[in-house]
């Protein structure tokens, strides 16, 4: 049967099984909607905005574990995209992004709508492809999800020419694998490296586990729960791992870096031995990096060579997937004895007792923090989480306690304002049964308020969590402490009516402004299971995150709140951001 | 330090510039490269010189490495190499300044391939630091234009 390149190109995406596309129609890819069109296998999300869908699909991929699947059209459907395409390549998240080009005959004729999306993004994905020729479909899709879900993932671009869509050929079955020999995917880890490992962590007398994104895109949260265990050491999470070890068990220590916890920080400043699995070393998680770890031995596990003695050199390298390394691991730490840490850990509860995250109630405010508190008491700790990005985001790390993977939805790499709606929409379909809450503020939400329209054409419920302080926050928070309270463009003057706002596009708002409101609004929006309820709450203006390390410090130099003053950064620390 | 590293990759459109915006964008130098293709019509071999400490040059060849099209990265300055680099230099010739000329083109085996009224263009094949010598030696004023093809290079041993 002959087909045209638009129907191949559809039959290849429901052979690869992708249920959902977020896109938006354009000149270039009019055939390729024609073809999705009388195609019943997969759902079309039509959003409002091209970086809306990218960020729905990374959200549903971050979710499900999937390869998000984004269709935009030429020039500024491509464009629009590449926020969301950099979003999801700074966090690794498997993503395939279809983008129409203008016909080729016309390419590098500065035609309508023609941008070389190749170029523009090539260095936010991590492979890319130009369709010349109908016969290279089948394959290049073959090969963009086989690159974009394996080894360290990422998003993946397809750029296809209009007349490439409206050629046709005699159909040919789906490839069923595909052969790239210069693409290797990572096989088991050296055993050497492993034993060596082994032998490091049982003697050590310090030993902390820093684990991260690695271990939710590995799926490794299963054995990263058994290996802690077993081994009855510390852990601490970066902002990406949030989930994969739960936050209410005893050996969590929370998050660490710039905002993490007091015992995290101290405890990575103070060990003998650091296990790094699945983790890159961010600038936001080991502050100045000269004085990192001080006197630890440092293993790292990643999937991706490149990850390892980037920001930071370690004593053990071992390449591979983190769950088959922590299988390896517990395998051979059970015939091994290990030093008691009991000294140890009471110097960790003696950090612990500081209580870094404690913070003032104030008369007359709502706290975000208590907000957060509270959200996390209505949904009981089971509701996926989205997040924007600035104050609100690092609030909702700190005090919503995930105890499960892939519940947790943030832009930790690119810190991208207006991923947390279009993301959590993009959750919502991935786990329908259950509660999706979108943790933003009146800053971020802005960025992408047209997808409320969106999650009432698709029925996508998302309690959205608007902690609108009147500023944009982190902004505010860093001219307070580095540049003499001059708040330079921090404060935004016209709000919307974001309950008007919500009810123009068919949802329900509640504005919250005592905190005696507060925990019946909640429950209220959550018992509202099919409808979107944007709550907007009035939250205190002057509050900043804490605990902080300012930039330039390392982390056994944290500033708690109420407790130390904060004074200006060094000129060094001024240039990190 | 210098290194040579030498980069085997799918001779696909775009590959050059994906190794030219890595290297831009994530700030490593490049003092020259050169791309060709090789004897299988599907594969180019790529030279780059760069300059860097240890853990630079780790982290280019680990980059490298993590680029799809790329299929095998040498740093040939780990391993005992030949290098060479190809020099056509077109040089102001009268009678004050030829047997001078003619001398360093002597001194340093190279070869005149063009000769017009006023000028040679000279041929010369060798190490860069040599060809940096005989060019120095010719003395700038002399020197009319310079074209370098940058290295190339290959690892002496059999490859496994």
């Amino acid at each position: 049967m002959k087909l045209n390149g638009a129907q191949i190109l559809i039959n290849s995406l429901k052979s690869e099984g992708v249920k959902y596309i977020f896109g938006y129609p354009g000149g270039a890819v009019l055939h390729i909607y024609d073809a999705l069109n009388a195609c019943n296998e997969i759902e079309h999300i039509l959003v409002r905005h091209e970086q809306g869908a990218t960020h729905a699909a990374d959200g549903y991929a971050r979710v499900s574990g999937k390869c998000g699947v984004t269709l935009v059209t030429s020039g500024p459907g491509i464009t629009n995209a590449v926020t969301g395409i950099a979003t999801a390549y700074m966090d690794s998240i498997p993503m395939v992004i279809i983008s129409g080009q203008v016909p080729s005959a016309l390419i590098g004729n500065d035609a309508f709508q023609e941008v070389d999306a190749v170029g523009i993004t090539r260095s936010c994905v991590k492979h890319n492809f130009l369709i010349k020729d109908i016969n290279q479909i089948t394959n290049t899709i073959k090969k963009a999800f086989h690159i974009a879900t394996t080894g360290r993932p990422g998003p993946v671009l397809i750029d296809i020419p209009k007349d490439i869509t409206i050629a046709t050929i005699e159909s040919k079955p789906y490839p069923n694998s595909v052969k790239m020999r210069s693409y290797q995917i990572p096989s088991r880890a050296d055993s050497a490296q492993i034993n060596t490992a082994v032998d490091l962590i049982a003697s050590a007398k310090r030993p902390i586990i820093y684990s991260g994104g690695g271990c939710i895109i590995g799926n490794a949260d299963f054995e990263l729960r058994a290996f802690t265990r077993q081994l009855g050491f510390p852990i601490t999470q970066t902002l990406m791992g949030l989930g994969a070890y739960p936050a209410t068990d005893k050996q969590s220590l929370g998050m660490l870096g710039m905002h993490g916890t007091y015992e995290a920080n101290m405890a990575m400043h103070g060990a003998d031995c650091v296990i790094a699995l699945g983790v890159r070393f961010d600038d936001r998680v080991t502050a100045n990096v000269d004085k990192f770890c001080p006197d630890a031995k440092i293993i790292h596990i990643d999937i991706d060579p490149s990850s390892i003695a980037k920001n930071v050199s370690v004593d053990i390298a071992i390449v591979g997937d983190v769950k088959s390394v922590l299988n390896d691991l517990i395998i051979k730490m059970k015939t091994k004895s290990i030093q008691d840490i009991s000294f140890w850990w009471s110097q960790i509860d003696q950090w612990r007792s500081i209580d870094s995250l404690a913070y003032q109630n104030k008369s007359g405010v709502i706290k975000p923090q208590t907000v957060i508190e509270t959200l996390y008491e209505v949904t009981k700790g089971n509701a996926i989480v989205a997040s924007d990005v600035g104050q609100h985001q690092m609030w909702a790390a700190q005090y919503y306690q995930f105890d499960q993977p892939r519940r947790w939805i943030s832009s930790g790499g690119l810190g991208t304002m207006g991923f947390g709606l279009p993301a959590a929409m993009g959750a919502k379909l991935a786990k329908p049964e259950l509660d999706v809450a979108c943790i933003t503020s009146e800053g971020s939400i802005q960025m992408m308020t047209q997808e409320l329209s969106t999650m009432l054409q698709y029925a996508t419920p998302v309690k959205i969590v608007n902690l609108n302080n009147g500023y944009l926050g982190m902004v505010r928070q860093w001219q307070e402490f580095f540049y003499d309270k001059r708040y330079s463009m921090s404060y935004m003057d016209a709000l919307p009516d974001f309950v008007k706002l919500s009810e123009s596009y068919g949802h329900i708002g509640i504005k919250v402004e005592k905190e005696l409101d507060l925990k019946p609004a909640l429950i209220e929006a959550f018992k509202q299971k099919d409808r979107t309820v944007f709550l907007d709450i009035l939250t205190d203006p002057t509050e900043n995150v804490f605990p902080m390390i300012p930039s330039g410090a390392g982390h056994h130099e944290m500033l708690l709140t109420g407790r130390d003053e904060m004074t200006s950064t060094n000129d060094e620390g001024l240039n990190l951001v | 330090m210098r290194h040579i590293i030498s980069v085997l990759l799918e001779n696909e459109a775009g590959a050059l510039s994906r190794v030219a915006g890595l290297f831009s964008a994530r700030g490593f130098n490049i003092e020259s490269l050169t791309v060709a293709a090789t004897n299988d019509s599907t594969l180019s071999r790529m030279t780059i010189v760069s300059i860097g400490d240890d853990g630079i040059i780790e982290q280019i060849v680990k980059q490298l490495n993590k680029l799809i099209d790329v299929v095998k990265v040498t740093d040939l300055t780990a391993t005992e190499h030949i290098e060479r680099e190809l020099l056509l230099v077109k040089v102001n010739v009268n009678q004050q300044t030829q047997a001078d000329i003619d001398k360093q083109i002597d001194v340093f085996s190279c070869k005149i391939v063009d000769v017009s009224e006023d000028t040679y263009t000279i041929e010369m094949a060798g190490k860069s630091q040599k060809i940096s010598d005989f060019l120095e030696s010719l003395g700038a004023s002399k020197i009319l234009e310079v074209s370098r093809t940058g290295v190339t290079g290959v690892c002496m041993k059999r490859e496994n």
